[in-house]
């Protein structure tokens, strides 16, 4: 750009100048914590590890990251040269430490960072065409997002199926389970909390809560009563929802921070309360042998009456899992389409005029606490539904499933995917959750990292950097267009960062 | 009635700990107007900072004082803690000024998420326990009714006065300092103070910086009390000494010692005399509420609703 050639060598050294500063305030903070780790040994005494060499890597990795955040503009640029000299470090890192010197990744990172380098020189002095007029980009965003929603859903509709020709009854059951059922719970949390967070603008830190009181109300019913998974499914969501509308009652009249601390403290206790309450939860230990999920009352057992020979199938655990992979879609795609439907009603649109200017709202005569509520309780139902769904997926709760790291980890899907669009909370779902997972299958991080490498340690560590590094690039989302749902000639979709949001 | 009493100390000492922390709290949202969510887990890591330099002093270079140790170690700790806190306005919450509202809580609540995380990578997922240090205890015997007599902590004490000697400190800098003069002004118009040439990026730098070190003379003084630490002691504390600010009046510094003291009492009769296992459950509904029914708290102001 011409303002950048302008200022080449002042630019140059004012990156430079803020490069070195990062790097030294790095180094300081990883001084204590980075450099020196305390661990008990045999005797449980503390002793303390040394490594200093991490400051060093600390340093670098922040000071070059500031360097070309300084020194680039366009931020496609920025990110690959940042990503790029972060792959030539480590490189540089494989050959001085040479612990885990492997000729292939040595390769491979200084190959990946001058490829990346490379590009964000090519992104940074290519002539940019002036940005389009985002109004006018708006409706064909709208006409893709459309179609890639309808195309994602036939191809997770197909999913099991493909992969039950493709790999088989037992080589598909990890992949069914584990990333799609396991993915599709998250999937159905995020749009559950969207409602509340992303529609109404209520920021919901115990959203987990519901989860958990749907989940024991199918473990407890069914294991007391011997009620059926069938009857408590809608059970628990009433049951969550009359949670919520007895939370919010008393607190939706508190102002945005505080209703996000109320809730924190509502799903803590509720959390200590399972814990606790032992009489009736069974405390830490949980509830197990809760009954599995039936084929609309057939089990899914090598039984006479079972699925499989009712069927005239040979008996496998695949029916079972394909079962659940369909019927926590079915209750996603419910959460989805009951959104989607709502958005156009009335309460809809209050809910996000609501979001957008509280004070605004109660001037035009709008009744805010029920408006608050009915989006409350919706979010806490699905989040009962979610909750059935889980104990009888695993047909085991206890109260370690429901931490507040839980509700951060849904929250951070729902922040991630642009706060109010469907299509990217579920793909923020599916990124964080399979992404980890899938982490873990590739066998080369394990060969650059060493044999005890588990990137679920990262995951939180990942998912909380995302957080900040979103609303600081893209507060309003990765899909942020504010869609009108009523309009008098045309539709005018205004981009999120046009927004201006007023204080409530 | 000596277990009365005796009670009592160890919900002041623990109150005194929360009040510390709630200060942190009260000044940035009282300046800001934001939830510093990340507190909690910046005071956790001051613990950890704490633990760490003590041990390297007495391990490492073998320093044979304890008590220079502790003073070192405490001068150091309120220092790098100030320098994260610093760290984390800079990157996580300064560029959210004049950004949608609940961009500074989220990104907050990420940067708790991140610290504790970083933490347990670094530092490990375990309890790091720390033998007992200064066990002087004095015992109060001649107290009418008092059979068995009441033991006081020298370490009890100690946190007792640093919070009552750092509280008229602080008190002092807000009101009769220019920095303190600084911080109302920003906290009732920013725009107008930054006009009248008030540097609001430096006031807002400093809140953050002088809340930190605070935290880090509590973690200090939780370390040298308590001598456990672990990656995820800042939540439920973090939680608490806001339950605090917010119980002393949000906004203000006295409340915020005094809310901590009351919310430490809460807890410890509470668990003494109710039930140890819902100790949380109580200190969690005092911050509903007071929320719900007292939103200005005991010493704060009503807040009024700009458009």
């Amino acid at each position: 750009m011409a303002a950048t050639d302008a200022s080449g060598p002042t630019r140059l050294g004012k990156a430079l100048r803020d490069a070195g500063f990062a790097a030294l305030v790095a180094a300081a903070l990883s001084f204590p914590i980075l450099a020196l780790r305390a661990e008990a040994d045999m005797n449980n005494t503390l002793v303390l590890e040394q490594r200093w060499s991490w400051i060093l890597v600390a340093a670098a990795a922040v000071g070059s990251a500031r360097f070309f955040a300084s020194l680039l503009d366009d931020w496609r640029a920025r990110a690959a040269a940042v990503l790029g000299a972060w792959a030539l470090l480590f490189g540089a890192g494989l050959a001085v430490f040479s612990r885990l010197l492997d000729r292939d990744a040595l390769v491979w990172a200084l190959g990946a960072g001058v490829l990346l380098l490379a590009y964000a020189w090519f992104q940074e002095t290519r002539a940019r065409p002036a940005p389009a007029a985002p109004a006018a980009a708006a409706p064909k965003t709208r006409d893709a997002l459309r179609l890639f929603a309808i195309a994602a859903t036939a191809a997770v509709i197909a999913y099991p199926i493909v992969l039950l020709f493709w790999l088989g009854p037992q080589g598909s059951l990890k992949w069914i389970n584990n990333y799609g059922v396991q993915i599709l719970i998250y999937v159905m949390l995020g749009w559950g909390l969207n409602i509340v967070v992303g529609l109404a603008g209520l920021l919901d830190l115990g959203y987990v809560a519901f989860f958990a009181l749907g989940a024991y109300a199918y473990a407890l019913l069914s294991t007391t009563f011997g009620l059926s998974f069938w009857l408590c499914l809608p059970l628990a969501g009433v049951l969550a929802a009359f949670a919520g509308v007895l939370l919010g009652f008393p607190v939706l009249r508190l102002r945005g921070d505080y209703l996000a601390l109320v809730t924190l403290a509502f799903g803590e206790i509720i959390n200590i309360v399972l814990t606790n309450w032992v009489d009736v939860t069974n405390g830490e230990a949980g509830v197990s042998s809760i009954p599995r999920i039936t084929f609309f009352g057939l089990p899914f057992t090598a039984a006479d009456d079972g699925f499989a020979a009712t069927f005239g199938l040979g008996f496998s655990p695949i029916h079972r899992t394909i079962f659940l992979f369909y019927l926590v879609l079915a209750l996603a795609l419910l959460t989805c389409f009951i959104t989607v439907r709502l958005r156009r009603l009335p309460l809809g649109r209050a809910w996000e005029a609501l979001r957008e200017d509280d004070i605004a709202c109660r001037s035009l005569g709008l009744n805010t606490t029920n408006i608050k509520l009915t989006a409350f309780a919706l979010g806490a139902m699905f989040g009962g539904f979610a909750g059935a769904f889980f104990a009888v997926r695993q047909g085991f709760v206890n109260p370690n499933s429901f931490t507040f790291m839980e509700s951060a980890t849904i929250l951070a899907i729902v922040v991630l995917g642009g706060m109010g669009s469907q299509t990217g909370v579920a793909l923020a779902a599916v990124a964080m959750i399979g992404g980890t997972e899938i982490l873990r299958e590739l066998d080369f991080l394990k060969r650059l990292f060493g044999e005890d490498f588990d990137p679920n340690q990262y995951r939180m560590l990942i998912f909380g950097l995302a957080m900040v590094t979103m609303m600081i690039w893209k507060p309003r989302g990765l899909v942020s267009n504010r869609q009108p749902s009523i309009f008098l000639k045309e539709r005018r979709a205004v981009s999120g960062g046009l927004v201006k949001e007023g204080h409530g | 009635m000596e277990n009365f009493v005796q009670q009592i100390i160890n919900g002041l000492t623990l109150g005194s700990i929360y009040g510390l922390i709630a200060i942190g709290y009260t000044m940035v949202f009282g300046i800001i107007g934001m939830v510093n969510f990340a507190h909690g887990d910046v005071f956790m890591v001051s613990t950890f900072i704490a633990l760490i330099l003590f041990l390297a002093l007495t391990q490492l270079l073998g320093l044979p004082s304890i008590y220079l140790a502790l003073f070192l170690v405490l001068v150091a700790a309120m220092v790098l803690t100030s320098l994260w806190s610093w760290a984390i306005e800079r990157v996580a919450y300064r560029p959210l000024r004049g950004s949608f509202r609940l961009a500074p809580l989220i990104s907050a609540i990420g940067m708790s998420i991140f610290l504790m995380n970083f933490v347990q990578v670094t530092q490990g997922p375990r309890n790091k326990p720390l033998p007992p240090m200064f066990n002087d205890v004095i015992q109060l015997s001649g107290l009418p009714g008092a059979a068995n007599g009441i033991t006081l902590a020298w370490k009890q004490i100690l946190i007792m006065a640093v919070t009552a000697v750092l509280l008229c400190v602080f008190w002092f800098v807000v009101q009769k300092t220019a920095l303190g003069r600084a911080q109302r002004a920003v906290e009732q118009d920013r725009r107008m103070a930054a006009l009248l040439g008030v540097d609001v990026n430096r006031t807002v730098s400093l809140t953050f910086v002088i809340g930190a070190a605070l935290a880090a003379v509590a973690g200090t003084l939780y370390l040298v009390q308590y001598g456990v630490v672990r990656f995820d002691d800042g939540f439920i504390p973090g939680v608490k000494a806001f339950t605090a600010a917010v119980l002393g009046g949000i906004g203000s510094i006295p409340g915020a010692v005094l809310g901590g003291l009351l919310i430490g009492l809460i807890e410890v009769l509470w668990s003494a005399y109710v039930s140890s296992d819902y100790k949380n459950v109580a200190a969690f509904s005092v911050l509903i509420v007071v929320l719900i029914f007292m939103p200005s708290g005991l010493l704060g102001r009503p807040e009024v609703e700009k458009v």
